[in-house]
């Protein structure tokens, strides 16, 4: 933990006309880390994570990407610089094939000029060892996506983004949908990539996900931040407590570094 | 370490070879082309099967198979064109009045009317893009729309009549006319009569004088279109951009763009059958490619592509239009009513979505 943090965001703010989506965020993910940012529904947390990936632009606050002052200006600026996103719908095509689907929008291609082409058996093999890496043993590399569990459709949703060199990976509800056995095979993906060094931002609001795989929990309340706790300085109970409003927010001040 | 991969591959392609023939999109069409064939064995008279039956039907099909395969694309790309058939007249008349009333030798001619064809297919593809209306309507609108130009413009260039003629005498010695209209390989058909390989009249002529143009375009396009969908990273792009064209742009698939250069693909596509048609019979009319929108995509459909995008085949296409032209010109040569094309055409239609829909789910592995 004494890495210096890959993305830390300070005091962001985020108004949509009168609305105030965010009123002063505070957070930071570091390499290697499982980074869990909690709340309930419309705490704000689609909002923070569009503001972190580039979407949406801060419309007060700070986001520092390796030490230097980051302004991005699109989703595509986020994603080269290392930030991924694995949205709820996953940018996956049912009827596509698990390789085409993996390199969408960035095949490998062998051959020149006119002769360039699609280099399916580079992607095939490709696509095939980083599923194995996470622990997916395909039929095929032609099997559709569509033939996938939601649980697998999410890990290769997250495998891709990390072939393609992310160094923030930031998931958005990935467990939200799934079954017991489908979770506890994504929740051991993100350990798995959280090994290899990526820093892992795992929004939920489901506190027994977070806690079975986060290193730091960050509740996010009414557009705040109340604080960010290391896994063994809170309880599950203290976190739901803060999720739901924050009523024993006083007994909890001491364990959350007096940062309320 | 590296032994066990190869064991692992070893098991994964054995295991797919046949599992991934019967998922393949084109299944469909290729068992109807064996199913009518097998029907017309039966029912037809020999003739249909001899090599001048053969181009009799493919002709045909090729000509529909040219549209077949541009609307293919754009369906797997998730759009439909149905101004493709008035295009054909729209595109025709352009085409005519470049030769007819401007005189141009058709190394100018051509070019310019694929000119005015991607601009025809931008126009079309840019108001889907832009207004985000579903193709279907403004492609509709259009059907009428190009159809009325058509229709117009021919009595202004012809001084009211809806019938440009004299084409033919103002390409006749154009070098570029053989490649567009007629057979091709005379030399070579002659040669095999001479040597007794195929049907000669009496007095020794080969009965097909060589192979249609068109049926050479046609099986060049399917080709490179096959080529495209499954061998370049554009390919991938169409899948993708049919299949979900919200995840597809998130993933960085230029969606846009793909459509719009699909509409002007499926207008390029009308523009050579356009130049093909008119070059053949020497004159362009307002009713040139009526419901051809319709046939090519039935036969897009009966090829496998899904009305809702992202899944589909070239070579589908190309033999759902050659089904098409077995039936239109095969029902000829046998003893049933000629009529009953449309119902087959129906019948048909039905029973390959019907039929998709199967694959589909096997595909996706949904219940």
């Amino acid at each position: 933990m004494s890495t210096d943090p890959i993305v830390h965001m300070e005091g962001i703010e985020k108004h949509f006309g009168n609305v105030i989506a965010l009123n002063g965020v505070s957070f930071d993910v570091r390499a290697g880390e499982c980074h869990c940012l909690l709340g309930d529904n419309g705490a704000g947390k689609s909002t923070f994570i569009k503001t972190m990936s580039g979407v949406h632009k801060p419309t007060h606050g700070s986001i520092h990407f390796e030490g230097r002052p980051m302004n991005f200006d699109s989703p595509r600026d986020a994603m080269e610089a290392g930030i991924a996103t694995v949205f709820q719908d996953l940018a996956m095509i049912p009827l596509m094939s698990v390789t085409r689907n993996f390199f969408m929008g960035r095949e490998p291609t062998k051959g020149k000029g006119l002769f360039k082409r699609f280099d399916t058996e580079a992607a095939s093999k490709a696509a095939i060892e980083e599923m194995k890496k996470m622990g997916i043993n395909l039929r095929a590399p032609d099997q559709a996506v569509g033939t996938l569990s939601g649980g697998e459709r999410q890990t290769v949703a997250i495998a891709r983004a990390v072939y393609f060199g992310a160094k923030v990976l930031i998931l958005d509800e990935p467990t939200s949908a799934l079954g017991v056995r489908q979770t506890s095979n994504v929740l051991a993906t993100i350990d798995r990539v959280r090994k290899q060094g990526v820093g892992v931002v795992f929004i939920t609001h489901n506190v027994r996900h977070a806690m079975a795989v986060g290193d730091r929990f960050t509740v996010l309340n009414r557009g705040k931040t109340l604080g960010t706790a290391l896994k063994d300085e809170i309880t599950a109970e203290e976190l739901q407590d803060l999720m739901a409003g924050g009523q024993e927010l006083a007994t909890l001040e001491g364990s959350l570094g007096g940062t309320v | 370490m590296s032994s066990e991969t190869t064991v692992d591959d070893e098991r994964l392609k054995s295991e797919s070879t046949m599992a991934s023939l019967m998922k393949r999109p084109e299944l469909g069409a290729i068992a109807g082309v064996v199913l009518v064939t097998i029907f017309f064995l039966i029912t037809a008279d020999s003739a249909m099967f001899t090599l001048a039956g053969f181009m009799n039907f493919m002709s045909p099909a090729a000509q529909l198979g040219i549209l077949a395969i541009g609307a293919a694309l754009l369906m797997i790309g998730g759009e439909f064109d149905l101004s493709l058939g008035s295009m054909i007249a729209f595109i025709g008349l352009f085409f005519g009045a470049c030769v007819v009333n401007f005189g141009q030798p058709l190394i100018l001619a051509i070019p310019l009317t694929f000119l005015f064809a991607a601009v025809v297919g931008t126009v079309n593809g840019q108001i889907v893009i832009r207004t985000g209306l579903p193709s279907f309507i403004v492609t509709l609108a259009f059907l009428f729309i190009y159809r009325g130009l058509s229709l117009v413009g021919l009595k202004a260039a012809t001084d009211g009549s809806t019938q440009l003629r004299g084409i033919r005498p103002a390409v006749e010695n154009d070098f570029l006319t053989p490649i567009f209209s007629g057979d091709a390989f005379p030399g070579l058909f002659l040669a095999l009569a001479d040597m007794g390989l195929i049907d000669t009249f009496q007095n020794g002529t080969p009965k097909v004088k060589g192979i249609p143009v068109e049926i050479l375009w046609f099986i060049l396009i399917a080709g490179i279109a096959t080529y495209v969908l499954l061998r370049t990273p554009v390919g991938n792009w169409i899948f993708a951009s049919g299949g979900d064209a919200n995840a597809a742009s998130n993933s960085g698939v230029p969606v846009r763009k793909v459509k719009i250069g699909l509409f002007v693909v499926t207008a390029a596509c009308a523009a050579l059958v356009a130049i093909i048609t008119v070059l053949d019979s020497g004159s362009t009319d307002a009713r040139r490619g009526f419901q051809k929108e319709f046939e090519a995509i039935i036969a897009a459909v009966i090829g496998g592509c899904l009305l809702t995008g992202g899944y589909g085949s070239a070579i589908g296409a190309f033999f759902g239009s050659i089904i098409f032209g077995m039936v239109l010109i095969g029902l000829s040569y046998t003893q049933i009513d000629q009529d009953w094309y449309l119902v087959f055409l129906g019948g048909m239609l039905l029973i390959a979505v019907l039929f998709n829909n199967m694959i589909r789910k096997r595909v996706t592995g949904e219940r």
